[in-house]
């Protein structure tokens, strides 16, 4: 698992909300086919920091980013980029699960493909199915994949959301706290999906769970106020933590 | 401790909840005095003055709707098939396109178009819409399209079709800003979703739409309850001809809106009138169904996307 | 990705599209507002603000009579529309939820879309049937339309004033009644004026429910059982009139209604803007 290639390198990645400073002069690198875990308190960024990742911090008014970010050697923020192409290659999964509720189980998965331009059923039954299944969701849906997306209870809803994003055969899947509306034993589905990934995919995940983040991570990033305090492989940082924040933060003495 | 019964607040209550019961006698009376002054007409006519193409108050006294109601579903039809997919582009850019503060200031001049009256419409609308379209647009339209029957025929720069734009034109500030309320109270989730699958802005705004579309659809039934009792704007170009069918989109028509204001002081004699007011009752119960259905799946939508989102 | 550049194309032509969707929409207001005082302007001069309305064939004259009447009847209007349209307004916001609140807001809305000229022959039905075309019978269609109007933006803004007010007041022990008129109304003061102003403005320009309920009247105030002449009707009337001395007088009488429309709407957005 350990590959000399990074797929990300920030270099002094910066970003604002308006006047609001939230990224500090960030420089990290992201080992490919990892999962790498982003900590720290609520507000010093991990949020931002990933949605850097993928351009979607820029969406909102009044958001600015400074610096770069390459991936897979290319800095996404070239003026000759274009974001959307960029999305393509990653896939996201947000905070609360957001299944399209119009529109069913099926197409819900199929909905990033049918962007592309995928129209043959054929193709797209298959990538559905074998999206759903490396979602761990296949079987309990796949009697009703005509049922909406909204009909699934939380957890079966964020896999969902899982499996739409890996349709799309991604590089990358970033995870914005993707367990904290879910209860222990969804959380505990997602977190396997999560180390089943790592063989194909780069995950970089954010949490406010310490114990999470432990569990499933291969690298921890540990951010406050801003600025990348620490990183490095997840066993130094949680045993042996060079940092005297980074050993407060988890030993639970703030956030 | 017992609660009394007749608290000043209950007073209150009580009175309050009278003068705002007031709303169902208005209803309640104005049905009740339109179906006693069609009286008249319904025992000479009946089930015919529905179905009735002869207008006749001259000679021989006969009155019958259908041409109206016709002339009524006709250019509302037109209304909305031109209003609709601006009203809907237009609901996109505010919601989707622009930036909060244009946003506003372009939402204030739509409504601004809401508040211009009716009769100031047609006022336009005879001396400046139908010249320039007399001259600008249907010859063209004739010369292009002419070979199908609804653009044959002379034009005069009234009639139909005009009176189709202008109603058009009437309905866009409120189709509009009902659907930029819908689209904007869809969750940003939604958006984000689709952002980060690699869409286009577009191919997130048909989401949007998508998502809220039982709401558009009650955007359009209430811009149709608009097109269905405009009156002033349309009787002023339309040309008021009563006759079953026009030759075309460029002939003259009736609308029961029409009807009733353009004839309503002229009728000297109690069936004409009743006539009239039985037209208005037929306007009653039409403008009472389109507008409850459009409450109806607009309340409905709203709550539901309200409710997704605060889940 | 074969189908990118597709997407791109589209996605570039829906946003021009929809940009465009704004400008179609905003023509006609434009044209509308310049036509209107190109052609009105010049009618508006002294003999316009005080003569009445000139006879067949008179050149001159003016619109004093329809201000007049106007005012009069916008006015009548309210002393039935406000009152009724505040009070329901009052009942919806403070007993929400309450099931004849649904229904009553649920009429009202259908009300509010309801072509204004079903309304007239409702007011001539039971109006001028017994009393003749009269200021009356047309302040009465007139205060239909309105109650909506208020009740709706009456219950908007009170709904408004956060809860805390109330409960500062129930907490020192005023009763709830009190409470709603003294604090919360005072509370909510300008949001209902802005209200009513609106409500003003859209009556002031009906003229379909004029036409059933009075007809056209050229001279002054003659007694609250006769009709008033009335601008939005008169711009009906000189619009469709052969005579060019009159048109010109239609197009005077719409600068003057556009002018206190618009304005009391530009006054209205005005003091919204402020609540945000």
């Amino acid at each position: 698992m350990v590959t000399s290639l990074y797929k990300f390198e920030t270099e002094n990645l910066n970003a604002w909300f308006g006047s609001k400073q939230v990224l500090r002069n960030i420089n990290m690198k992201i080992r490919e086919k990892a999962v790498t875990a982003v900590i720290g308190p609520s507000g010093c960024g991990k949020t931002t920091f990933i949605r850097c990742l993928n351009r979607m911090h820029e969406i909102v008014p009044n958001a600015k980013v400074s610096g770069r970010v390459l991936f897979n050697g290319i800095d996404i923020y070239n003026e000759d980029i274009d974001s959307v192409r960029i999305r393509r290659k990653m896939g996201m999964v947000f905070q609360k699960p957001n299944p399209f509720p119009m529109m069913s189980i099926y197409d819900n998965v199929a909905a990033g493909l049918k962007l592309n331009g995928v129209g043959d059923k054929q193709k797209l039954d298959s990538v559905v199915e074998r999206s759903l299944k490396l979602a761990i969701l296949w079987d309990e849906v796949k009697d009703d994949l005509n049922k909406s997306g909204a009909s699934l209870s939380g957890g079966q809803q964020q896999r969902l959301c899982m499996a739409r994003a890996l349709a799309v055969e991604p590089e990358v899947m970033l995870m914005d706290e993707p367990c904290s509306a879910l209860d222990p034993m969804a959380t505990a589905k997602i977190e396997t999906l999560i180390r089943m990934l790592a063989e194909d995919y780069t995950v970089v995940i954010v949490t406010h769970n310490m114990q999470q983040a432990a569990r499933v991570s291969d690298f921890t990033a540990f951010l406050y106020l801003g600025e990348l305090v620490e990183y490095g492989h997840t066993k130094d940082i949680f045993e042996n933590p060079k940092n005297e924040l980074t050993a407060k933060y988890i030993t639970g003495e703030f956030g | 401790m017992f609660k009394k019964p007749l608290t000043s607040d209950n007073v209150f209550k009580l009175l309050t909840a009278a003068f705002a019961s007031s709303i169902f006698i208005i209803l309640g009376l104005m049905l009740y005095e339109l179906v006693k002054g069609s009286q008249l007409s319904i025992q000479r006519f009946g089930i015919e003055f529905l179905v009735g193409t002869k207008w006749d108050p001259a000679i021989s006294q006969i009155f019958g709707a259908l041409p109206l109601i016709l002339g009524t579903v006709v250019t509302s039809a037109i209304a909305l098939l031109i209003g609709v997919p601006i009203s809907l582009g237009i609901g996109l850019a505010l919601s989707e396109y622009t930036p909060r503060r244009l946003g506003f200031a372009i939402s204030f001049l739509v409504e601004l178009l809401a508040a211009v009256p009716s009769v100031i419409y047609g006022l336009w609308g005879i001396f400046t819409l139908i010249p320039f379209l007399r001259n600008n647009v249907y010859p063209y339209l004739q010369a292009t399209l002419g070979f199908i029957p609804l653009f044959s025929g002379p034009i005069y720069g009234g009639g139909v079709l005009t009176g189709g734009i202008i109603l058009a034109i009437m309905i866009i500030p409120t189709v509009s800003a009902v659907s930029r309320d819908v689209f904007s109270a869809v969750p940003d989730t939604q958006r984000e979703a689709m952002i980060s699958l690699g869409a286009t802005k577009w191919e997130t705004a048909k989401t949007v739409v998508s998502y809220a579309r039982s709401g558009v659809i009650g955007a359009i039934i209430l811009g149709l309850g608009r097109a269905v009792g405009e009156t002033m704007a349309i009787t002023m170009v339309i040309g008021n001809k009563f006759q079953v069918l026009p030759y075309s989109l460029f002939d003259a028509w009736y609308t029961m809106a029409a009807i009733i204001a353009n004839e309503f002081t002229e009728a000297t004699y109690d069936l004409y009138v009743s006539a009239l007011i039985e037209v208005g009752l037929v306007l009653f119960f039409v403008a009472l169904i389109i507008n409850v259905l459009a409450r109806v799946i607009v309340w409905r939508s709203l709550r539901l996307v309200r409710g997704v989102a605060r889940e | 990705m074969d189908n990118y550049e597709i997407r791109k194309i589209k996605d570039r032509l829906m946003q021009i599209l929809v940009c465009l969707a704004l400008l179609v929409a905003l023509i006609p207001l434009f044209s509308i507002l310049w036509e209107v005082i190109l052609k009105g302007a010049p009618s508006i001069n002294l003999n316009f603000l005080t003569q009445p309305t000139p006879t067949v064939g008179e050149v001159g004259g003016g619109a004093a009579n329809a201000i007049q009447g106007t005012l009069i009847a916008v006015g009548l209007a309210s002393l039935i529309g406000v009152p009724l349209g505040i009070v329901s307004g009052i009942f919806l916001s403070e007993y929400s939820e309450a099931k004849l609140s649904l229904a009553v807001r649920f009429f009202n809305d259908v009300l509010n879309g309801f072509p204004s000229i079903v309304i007239g022959i409702f007011g001539y039905t039971l109006i001028v049937l017994s009393i003749g075309f009269s200021v009356i019978a047309a302040a009465f269609a007139l205060a239909i339309i309105m109650i909506p109007i208020v009740t709706r933006t009456t219950e908007e803004v009170l709904k408004l004033v956060p809860a805390t007010v109330r409960e500062a007041a129930i907490a020192l022990g005023i009763p709830r009644w009190r409470t709603i008129i003294s604090v919360v109304l005072s509370g909510a003061r300008k949001g209902i004026a802005t209200g009513i102003l609106l409500s003003l403005a859209r009556i002031a320009g009906e003229s379909a429910p004029v036409l059933v309920t009075m007809g056209y009247w050229r001279w002054w105030f003659a007694g609250l059982d006769m009709p008033v002449a009335n601008l939005a009707l008169n711009v009906y009337i000189f619009a469709i009139s052969p005579f060019e001395s009159w048109r010109a007088l239609a197009w005077g009488s719409s600068l003057v209604l556009i002018l206190l429309i618009l304005g009391a709407n530009v006054i209205v957005r005005a003091f919204t803007k402020e609540k945000y």
